[in-house]
């Protein structure tokens, strides 16, 4: 008779780098949350979003190193499927679905050119990634570089709005963005879409 | 005699998540690859 590992077990192989342990995870507890979810949205495209963004916190938290193990995995899973679920009717309260019938569907008519949604959350990750690097670097340098590139001014406003002559700005600005290079390169990140 | 008609039928389902998405989270977990630098985490997903 096979033993049944635990999820503790599990979670430390899957953190060490074993991916089949996350795979043993998900199909363990998978009816459990997913029923769960679908009691409270009784839909079951909806419920299969929540799930997967559920997953993909843990997956993200577990890679970071951020979960501290207390033999409570499922407990923790529930909660942060049960705070998604929160975010859903938070979020539909404010803006209700429109859904086309069968007949006729307004978005077979209308186009929609913005990013679809890996890029979208590749563009964002991108964007959270280098407000972090941009806090690395010196004061000065950092006050140039956001000053021009977020607040979109002249040098000649940065200038006069720092008390320094165009060429410093210039400058701070040229080391600001050399500096920016030398973090990236050396980490190894990854800034393209 | 009348019948029962018990209220939300529906919530007393139990269902799973599709093997689709089971497959895209382990695809998303392979891919995710995290960046140590100080106090920061970086996620990179590489496809």
């Amino acid at each position: 008779m096979t033993q049944q590992i635990e999820d503790s077990v599990l979670v430390s192989n899957y953190i060490s780098g074993d991916e089949k342990a996350l795979e043993v995870l998900i199909n363990r507890h998978n009816q459990r949350i997913s029923s769960f979810i679908y009691s409270k949205v009784l839909d079951r495209d909806v419920t299969e979003d929540i799930f997967q963004d559920t997953f993909i916190k843990v997956i993200k938290t577990l890679k970071k190193g951020s979960y501290s193990e207390e033999g409570k995995f499922l407990p923790w899973v529930m909660r942060i499927a049960h705070n998604l679920i929160i975010d859903h009717f938070r979020k539909n309260k404010r803006m209700p679905m429109f859904e086309g019938s069968d007949d006729f569907n307004i978005f077979s008519v209308i186009g929609d050119d913005k990013p679809n949604a890996e890029k979208q959350l590749i563009q964002d990750q991108i964007t959270a990634d280098l407000q972090h690097l941009i806090e690395e670097l010196p004061d000065d340098q950092k006050e140039v570089l956001v000053m021009r590139i977020y607040k979109d001014m002249s040098f000649k406003e940065i200038s006069e709005n720092t008390g320094v002559s165009i060429n410093t700005a210039l400058g701070r600005m040229r080391y600001a963005l050399i500096n920016l290079r030398k973090i990236i390169d050396k980490n190894n990140i990854v800034l393209t879409n | 005699m009348e019948k029962i008609y018990s209220d939300n039928l529906e919530k007393g389902k139990s269902i799973t998540a599709r093997p689709e998405t089971v497959q895209f989270l382990l695809g998303f977990s392979k891919s995710l690859h995290i960046v140590k630098y100080q106090n920061f985490r970086f996620e990179n997903n590489l496809n």
